[in-house]
């Protein structure tokens, strides 16, 4: 059966054999580097038509469904639109640091797709620390946020890039010590163990409550650090228009909106690599019959499936609630999740110490 | 309306003074408020009107007494009905005209109609403004309904010119009767699924309760009226205590709530809806046979004098002030627009809150632009 | 009260009113003078409490302009109607939106549609009107304007 570690294994191969090492890297630096931006493309339009149908359902329309068969190509046409749209820059906005913010934005989401594991022994950098890269990486999106909202000139956007600042770093603290928790259970902060400590049974199930509290509080920290809805006050429609996007038009907007969905997609693979063993199949216990036929289907389904799960619920989300206000936001978090993951940081290392983990 | 100038947007304390509007997403129009701020902290908010100020008044000095009325559903366009029911009441006090009771039933029909469509429109409005999508498309499908009854009987959706002096344009259409039926049935099925989807919404009950706090001697004395004002405790509904038409027949109660804030004004809407409904189901198969509508005059001319009809929009409450000459045409027209008003106690309502707080109050106050600005 | 005891109560508010028989409510005639000392006793005395002000506008009688307050109160449900005559050439008032608050914005409009002056109101600016109408009064009837105004 093909699998996508088998097809860069050979690719690998035959690049080996027709030219010396040193070249082999630099060209399959290029390719990993083309592969990622399609990746990203193709992820901005499916997401985006994702969006568009999963809200078309639940506000009982039909969502997009002129351009292409059921509407499927709708957003490719919108890129197009954007594409050739004009990027206006405000007369009175920092050129340079306006110019820049988008592709701070967009190259931040780029960087965290290096750890991340794909399939079966299919990731671009496996490096050691790869949850802690993942961490601190994911904690720059907020300078091209304030970035764009204070070069824009506009109150709107500055209203919107404070209340984003305030936002993730709050948010950081209560999404850090949800992914600890997995960290503690696995002892490992490199992304292929954590996923391999998950052969058994995935750290959702495995972990007991305390596992459970922390991926509540991940997919509600990680909401609020993507700015979705009901955490998207940076953008805040009725508040502040647009929020730290307002005056950005075109291609340069475009860039802000398909960072958002690369980060939304992003977080959620983290999650599903954290708590629901990423490409790692079902697998319960000693249930061998079991385990095998789950083996069957490749892993890679596995990963972008239970991805896509969560990328659901976070959209369930944001067609469904209010938006919270920025006090009871930062209310929620400091008087609530953060207490609370604090504490579940404790259960989870007297359950790592003491070996109660399945 | 105001040309913003350097000087008004920079304060010497350092606040921040920014627009809301006139073209702002939460406004539903061309409000214009003029916020101040610190951080995030509403020091005062100014309202600039006028953007679409299209001088009704003054236009109806030169239209006489049945095309006048027309210009009305042009003023808070969500109830319609309802203003050209205040404006009829108010010529026929002038011209002492006696309304076949098959009329009567009819306004009061449509007038319920519109009532519900308004309040499910601000319903889903608001629930949008606090950041939830899904509900506005919700109360469409309800809405739709409506229209499509007011256009198969009216023949317009939203600027309906069906009542005239002396009753109502035209018969009600044969399909009338059914298809109010079949939207009660709807409204039974669905109303629950409303309250399940906002009013216990745990967010929303955030956003909105001790929000936008407005005591009820504030909303006396700032001429709050309507749900607004009941939401504070006024019993200040027209069809109760001053009624007209044949409010004083049927069965319904006024909506009362104490506590003031944002979340009442929603829940008195909401009640009303059912309220509203309940008049529908008691006149739907009671619609008298008879005349639709009065013999008059070709030429309608009101004997010297004034004439004041307050009726109970969706909104509140609606003054038409007619001062007559004797003419053809009124002297001069007053709309006492109960927007108007309402948006007078903003400032009031919101200082020290946040921005937030700003669009919950002004999403509850419901306000139509073109009601405040006539 | 009913409408006549009313009447006979009101009438002993003041030495400058006058009555205006006929429509549907009291009509009470003050002299501008008078006029903020009436209001002050219609919204403060306990037998009548008029507390809710539910219209506020001007006519515009080519000869004189009247002010129109049209009151309700809340607790006996009466309804009554005051008017005060001012001089055309130079209409002044005294305010009454510290009485009743919502006469603010009503105010603002009458003085920017008819130019009557409040005096003692706290912001009589345009509300409506764009900058550079002041003054000009567009509700009165001998307003002209040859491109907006269209005569049927």
């Amino acid at each position: 059966m093909w699998n996508l570690s088998d097809i860069a294994k050979s690719v690998d191969e035959w690049l080996n054999s027709v030219m010396s090492p040193t070249w082999v890297l630099v060209v399959e630096m290029v390719v990993i580097g083309v592969l990622a931006i399609a990746l990203f493309a193709v992820l901005g339009l499916v997401l985006v038509i994702m969006e568009r149908k999963v809200a078309a359902y639940m506000q009982i329309r039909l969502g997009p469904n002129r351009v292409g068969p059921k509407g499927m190509l709708q957003s490719l046409a919108d890129t197009v639109k954007l594409l050739v749209k004009e990027g206006l820059t405000p007369a009175g906005a920092d050129k340079f640091l306006f110019n820049l913010a988008p592709f701070i934005a967009m190259i931040t989401a780029m960087l965290l797709l290096a750890p991340l594991a794909f399939a079966k022994d299919f990731q671009i950098w496996d490096l050691n620390i790869g949850v802690l890269y993942i961490t601190a990486v994911s904690s720059l999106s907020v300078i091209g946020i304030l970035m764009a909202g204070w070069s824009s000139n506009n109150k709107y956007s500055l209203l919107g890039a404070m209340r984003s600042g305030a936002q993730i770093v709050s948010y950081e603290l209560s999404a850090g010590l949800a992914i600890m928790t997995v960290v503690i259970l696995t002892g490992s902060l490199q992304m292929s163990e954590i996923v391999k400590s998950q052969a058994d049974g995935w750290w959702l199930f495995k972990g007991h409550i305390p596992a459970i509290i922390s991926f509540v509080i991940f997919i509600i920290a990680v909401t609020a650090e993507t700015n979705r809805a009901p955490f998207d006050l940076a953008e805040a429609e009725s508040e502040l228009t647009a929020g730290f996007h307002t005056e950005y038009s075109g291609m340069k907007f475009a860039l802000f909106f398909l960072a958002e969905y690369i980060n939304v997609f992003i977080v959620c693979a983290v999650g599903a690599t954290l708590f629901l063993g990423g490409w790692m199949p079902f697998h319960i216990g000693n249930w061998e019959g079991f385990n095998h036929v789950m083996d069957y289907i490749p892993s890679s389904i596995w990963f972008f499936g239970k991805t896509f799960f969560l990328i659901f619920v976070i959209m369930w989300f944001r067609w469904t609630f209010p938006r919270l206000r920025i006090d009871q936001l930062l209310n929620l978090e400091w008087k609530y999740l953060l207490p609370i993951s604090m504490l579940n940081i404790l259960v989870v290392t007297l359950i790592a110490i003491k070996g109660w983990h399945f | 309306m105001y040309t913003i100038t350097e000087e008004i947007l920079t304060t010497p304390s350092g606040d921040m003074v920014i627009n809301v509007g006139p073209q702002h997403p939460a406004t539903h129009g061309v409000l214009h408020l003029l916020i101040t701020l610190n951080g995030e902290t509403i020091k005062k908010v100014e309202p600039h009107l006028g953007y679409i100020h299209r001088s009704i008044e003054k236009m109806c000095e030169s239209l006489s007494y049945r095309q006048f009325i027309y210009s009305t559903s042009r003023m808070d366009y969500l109830s319609a009905h309802i203003n050209n029911h205040g404006c009829a009441l108010a010529v026929e006090k002038g011209l002492q005209v006696e309304i076949p009771p098959r009329a009567e039933v009819i306004r009061v029909l449509m007038d319920e109609l519109t009532r519900v469509a308004s309040h499910i429109l601000a319903w889903g409005a608001l629930a949008m403004d606090l950041g939830a999508f899904t509900p506005f498309f919700h109360a469409f499908r309800e809405r739709e309904m409506i229209n499509d009854i007011m256009e198969e009987t009216c023949g317009a959706r939203l600027t309906m010119n069906y009542m005239v002096p002396g009753g109502v344009m035209m018969d009600i259409h044969p399909n009338f009767q059914r298809r109010v039926k079949e939207l009660l049935k709807q409204f039974s099925e669905k109303i629950d699924e409303y309250d399940e989807l906002v009013t216990y919404n745990t967010i929303f009950i955030n956003r909105t309760k001790n929000v936008g706090y407005l005591s009820k001697e504030d909303a006396i004395s700032f001429g709050v009226s309507g749900p607004s004002a009941r939401a504070s405790g006024v019993s200040c509904d027209i069809r109760k205590i001053y009624p007209y038409s044949i409010y004083d027949k049927l069965k319904f109660d006024e909506i009362l709530y104490t506590e003031g804030d944002s979340y009442a004004r929603y829940m008195v809407r909401v009640q009303e809806v059912k309220q509203s409904l309940s008049i529908i189901e008691q006149l739907i198969d009671n619609i008298p046979e008879g005349d639709f509508q009065a013999k008059t005059k070709a030429v309608l001319k009101l004997p010297k004098g004034e004439f004041y009809s307050r009726v109970e929009t969706a909104r509140g409450e609606l003054g038409v002030y007619i001062v007559s000459e004797g003419g053809m045409t009124p002297y001069r027209i007053k709309f006492r627009s109960p927007g108007y008003s309402n948006l007078s106690a903003l400032d009031h309502m919101t200082r020290g809150s946040k921005i937030g707080d700003l669009i919950a109050s002004m999403g509850t106050l419901d306000l139509v632009i073109p009601d405040i600005d006539r | 009260m009913n409408r006549e005891e009313l009447q006979a109560y009101l009438g002993g508010l003041g030495s400058s009113l006058t009555f205006e028989e006929g429509g549907e409510w009291i009509n009470l005639f003050v002299d501008p003078g008078q006029f903020r000392e009436l209001m002050e006793k219609l919204r403060n005395d306990e037998q009548l409490a008029f507390d809710y002000m539910f219209c506020l506008t001007c006519v515009d009688w080519k000869t004189h302009l009247t002010m129109v307050y049209h009151l309700s109160s809340t607790r006996y449900r009466y309804n009554i109607v005051v008017k005060a005559k001012l001089d055309r050439a130079k209409p002044e008032i005294q305010t009454i939106c510290d009485i009743w608050r919502t006469a603010e914005f009503h105010e603002r409009e009458v003085y920017e549609m008819f130019g009557v002056n409040f005096i003692g109101h706290p912001d009589l600016r345009l509300l409506i009107l764009p900058d550079g109408w002041e003054g000009k009064n567009p509700m009165r009837k001998d307003f002209e304007d040859p491109v907006n105004m269209i005569k049927l």
